[in-house]
């Protein structure tokens, strides 16, 4: 069974003019997100993306755009109690991932 | 190597005796040194000993978990030579473990980042296994006058910290990534160097959900012993104190949320974490409630107040499940937190307050 997440909350952002069909972004996407239609890379899973940057990154044309982030619900909470950016840093405890 | 003539090592300018990777000589994992030109490289064994499941399994329950490492560096399977394929990965003892178990009967060198102690994945998302950490770790190995090809093979879950392209230009190295998971990396290296769209992808099984939960349940339990006692206080002064039936109907919520619901998760119905958790919850406080014959007059301030808490509780255990999942958005996490958060705490405020009034006054 195929896990689904939230519809249509993904900032996933391709533009197809910069895009120069390496395919680099359907290697490294873990989700099959994208896929090549004539020498063209296009968004063909949006919602499954968990935003990971994983595309923008090794982007090589800057084609792609991504609000990466991460942290657990307890780090997002602390967050926004504290008013800083939420971090998965761990190393203090034994939490998160 | 045996041969001592056939050495250069008299010469104080070649074949420095300098080891490229530090161990511990009582490390079993261990099985000997392979030399290279710029020194000696530490060959690891493709078996697992009793003592790494023993570590994996410490690990999987939080027990010395940051200080699970290895040191980074280069590493060797089998007997590599110059154009042995290099695998590159991170200083997670766990990650170690399960890429070598993979590469019985291979001949390759593995390269390991200084990730802290952090998986590929995780590390990737902060940025340690990253450019910057991979470029200078193949420059502190002297990787290029080891080998003679310029491939490396990446995890392809170290995307999102390592930019393939940034990493030619600075050192001449071409990254290829990998398959996602280590079984795969056989049969990624026979097909020379393909990955099947299976092998890109991101599971997250029954079993992968499971092997995660025993972390959350530790922490869970820790702060569980201040709810505790909290209630042990409130035994001092109460006209009904907390018992026995108390503790399991607030353990099952704990279970559900934290255990439970992340087994089950894909057939629960809805997308949102915290109303996968909250359902469940319900489910068992309800049941605990009428098995505990508690919805009759006598008790239905318990009954409401439990109502309240405990789901709400599974709710936000199974909210916080989503920093192990390997399909949620970051996006869509903070969305259902700004509707779940405070109706969680509405929630679970009215209730123990609820239970508080139930506890003393009634």
């Amino acid at each position: 069974m195929k896990h689904r997440y939230l519809k249509n909350v993904a900032t996933l952002g391709l533009s197809a003019e910069k895009c120069i069909g390496c395919g680099r972004c359907t290697e490294v996407c873990p989700h099959g997100v994208f896929s090549m239609n004539e020498n063209k890379a296009q968004v063909e899973d949006k919602d499954s993306c968990m935003e990971c940057g994983a595309c923008a990154k090794n982007c090589p044309a800057t084609a792609i755009t991504v609000d990466a982030g991460v942290g657990c619900a307890s780090a997002v909470i602390m967050g926004w109690l504290t008013g800083s950016e939420p971090s998965c840093d761990c190393s203090s405890g034994e939490e998160c991932c | 190597m045996s041969n001592g003539k056939s050495c250069c090592c008299s010469a104080s300018s070649c074949c420095s005796i300098e080891p490229i990777t530090p161990y511990d000589k009582n490390d079993k994992w261990v099985t000997g040194e392979i030399h290279t030109p710029k020194g000696s490289v530490p060959v690891v064994s493709a078996n697992l000993h009793f003592k790494d499941l023993l570590g994996a399994w410490k690990v999987r329950w939080g027990i010395g978990r940051m200080k699970y490492k290895i040191n980074p560096g280069l590493y060797a399977i089998g007997k590599p030579d110059h154009t042995s394929p290099v695998l590159v990965s991170a200083n997670y003892k766990l990650t170690f473990d399960a890429l070598r178990k993979e590469l019985s009967d291979l001949d390759c060198w593995i390269l390991i980042l200084d990730t802290k102690g952090i998986n590929v994945w995780c590390a990737a998302g902060k940025g340690t296994f990253g450019t910057d950490e991979l470029v200078n770790r193949i420059s502190k190995t002297g990787l290029s006058k080891i080998v003679s090809h310029r491939k490396l093979v990446l995890p392809q879950l170290g995307a999102p910290g390592v930019s393939a392209h940034e990493v030619t230009k600075q050192t001449g190295f071409s990254v290829v990534y990998g398959p996602v998971m280590a079984k795969d990396i056989k049969a990624f290296l026979d097909s020379g160097f393909k990955a099947s769209k299976e092998m890109r992808t991101v599971k997250f099984t029954m079993w992968d959900r499971l092997v995660l939960t025993p972390v959350e349940l530790v922490a869970t339990a820790k702060s569980s012993l201040i709810v505790f006692g909290v209630m042990f206080l409130l035994n001092l002064f109460a006209t009904r104190p907390f018992g026995l039936e108390d503790f399991i109907a607030y353990t099952g919520a704990v279970v559900t949320g934290a255990v439970l619901t992340p087994l089950i998760l894909p057939v629960v119905p809805g997308r949102a974490f915290a109303w996968k958790g909250w359902l469940p919850g319900l489910l068992w406080t309800s049941g605990f409630i009428w098995y505990s014959g508690w919805f009759a007059p006598p008790y239905l301030l318990l009954a409401i107040g439990y109502l309240l808490v405990l789901p709400s509780l599974s709710a936000y255990l199974a909210m916080n499940f989503t920093g192990s999942s390997t399909y949620t958005s970051f996006s869509g996490v903070i969305k259902e937190m700004k509707i779940a958060v405070p109706l969680i705490a509405i929630s679970a405020v009215i209730g123990l307050v609820l239970l508080l009034i139930n506890s003393i006054w009634v």
